[in-house]
């Protein structure tokens, strides 16, 4: 049975990139969410308008503001609503982050399975990530 | 009392930052709040009927938030079970939306928490990673299912959830250090067992794992329910990995806290490439819910009350009938 007193090498890769990453992220979380509360850009929803939308369901409300679904926010990062998702894909990306830099290592110590494990997450994650996955209405 | 709890908390620097930030976060959204809605940006659509002005519930979202992080530190749950109930229950925001919200609380929390149990070997990659593959895919299916399905459908599931885990909760045993005698042939093939140092007790302890099979399994129902529902899914994870699989509690419990960073990201873009996630909803709710975990884990340090376990069913107790009520449209 292999022995583990202290963390693998992969281990403590991936929670450095964990711990960076985490950190930038949450403050980029605070400060456009600080933009976005000053209006210094334009918000695409109005924040009056917001109380009559985040009732609906979302289909409906993606009907009513236009907002396109997948990546479509990135074509309108200039408004000071859709600038917090530059932070919140930040923060939903950096696990694939510190897959992806796990990998070489895994495979480099010739462990093969998890070195495949690591890819298919990663693809898993790219895949939920990519927007091809839509949900149906209700 | 009241006089020793007040010296105990200004007693605290850390504490005292992030009340006084907590302070300043308030009052910058009563300001600008009040600001935005007289001079912010025209719209041709009507604003709400509703005679409470927008900023209202941000606030109030972001006070309970707070609250819910203190409790769930002291009740021993994730934020993102309390989270995705109440708000979900008892504010005007649809579900699609809180549980988008949820998610990223719980994606937060387990971001947050995940480098410090990594990093001293609570929380064990090994174990992880063939479980968060399992739970992460079966997330995105319960992601656009939770998306796709009628909400009263979504409420009436999330009801008998949350009172299944009310249940869990209640009867589940749990075990520090579960006898495994001999390791499964998946387990000893994937080489998933370790040693990790008992500090309160200086013991090194070596543990293995048994019944994977059964538990990876497992993880497909748990991987569904966590992205239909936004809850998180620590309720699960630890009575799974501890009990059916032997995994030592602790390890249990940190690598499930680890597994919600993975399981919740591949949930989290579902809602997020959906347009279930409002920016006003979400910020409030993780500062909030972060801010009163570390409140939480401060008061922890001091104290733990034993009422608050009970306090914390109760809430699930209320809010899963609440919400199953609401499904089956008894209570709206």
């Amino acid at each position: 049975m292999e022995k583990k007193l202290k963390a693998t090498e992969e281990q403590l890769t991936y929670s450095k990139i964990l711990d960076l990453g985490m950190k930038v992220g949450l403050l980029a979380l605070v400060i456009t969410f600080i933009i976005y509360l000053t209006g210094i850009f334009t918000p695409h929803i109005p924040v009056n308008d917001l109380p009559k939308y985040w009732g609906m369901s979302v289909h409906k409300y993606l009907e009513a503001t236009h907002i396109p679904r997948g990546w479509g926010w990135l074509g309108m990062v200039g408004k000071g609503d859709f600038l917090n998702f530059i932070s919140i894909a930040f923060l939903a990306g950096v696990t694939t982050v510190c897959y992806i830099a796990i990998i070489p290592i895994l495979f480099r110590k010739k462990d093969t399975v998890y070195g495949m494990i690591a890819i298919v997450e990663v693809l898993v994650l790219v895949l939920a990530a990519s927007g091809i996955l839509k949900s149906g209405g209700h | 009392m009241k006089l020793q709890i007040s010296n105990f908390k200004f007693q605290n620097a850390k504490l005292r930052s992030s009340l006084i930030l907590i302070f300043v976060f308030c009052i910058m959204y009563l300001v600008v709040g009040s600001a935005l809605a007289s001079t912010g940006p025209s719209s041709a659509a009507p604003v709400s009927e509703s005679a409470t002005p927008w900023w209202v519930w941000p606030l109030v979202l972001f006070a309970v938030t707070f609250i819910l992080g203190i409790v769930a530190v002291l009740g021993g749950v994730g934020g993102g079970v309390l989270f995705v109930p109440i708000i979900g229950g008892f504010f005007p925001f649809n579900l699609d939306f809180v549980r988008g919200a949820g998610l990223l609380v719980a994606l937060a929390g387990a971001l947050a928490a995940g480098p410090g149990l990594l990093k001293k070997g609570m929380a064990d990659l090994r174990l992880a990673l063939p479980v968060a593959l399992i739970a992460s895919a079966s997330a995105i299916v319960g992601a656009m299912m939770g998306l796709a399905l009628p909400q009263n459908v979504v409420n009436t599931a999330l009801g008998a959830t949350i009172l299944g885990i009310v249940a869990i909760m209640l009867m589940a045993k749990k075990s520090e250090y579960p006898e495994v005698k001999q390791a499964d042939a998946l387990s000893t093939a994937l080489r998933i067992n370790g040693i990790y140092h008992e500090a309160s007790t200086g013991q090194e302890i070596n543990w293995k794992i048994h019944r994977t099979p059964q538990g990876l399994a497992l993880f497909i129902i748990i991987g569904i329910m966590a992205g239909m529902f936004g809850l998180g899914a620590g309720w699960a994870n630890v009575p799974v990995l501890n009990i059916l699989m032997g995994a030592p509690l602790k390890v249990s419990v940190a690598t499930s806290k680890f597994l919600l960073s993975i399981t919740d990201t591949s949930a989290a873009w579902i809602y997020v490439n959906n347009g279930a996630v409002l920016p006003m909803m979400v910020v409030p709710s993780i500062i909030g819910i972060m801010l009163g975990s570390i409140v939480g884990v401060r008061i922890l340090a001091k104290a733990k009350p034993a009422a608050i376990r009970y306090i914390v069913i109760g809430l699930l107790l209320f809010s899963g009938t609440r919400a199953l009520l609401k499904g089956l449209g008894i209570w709206n």
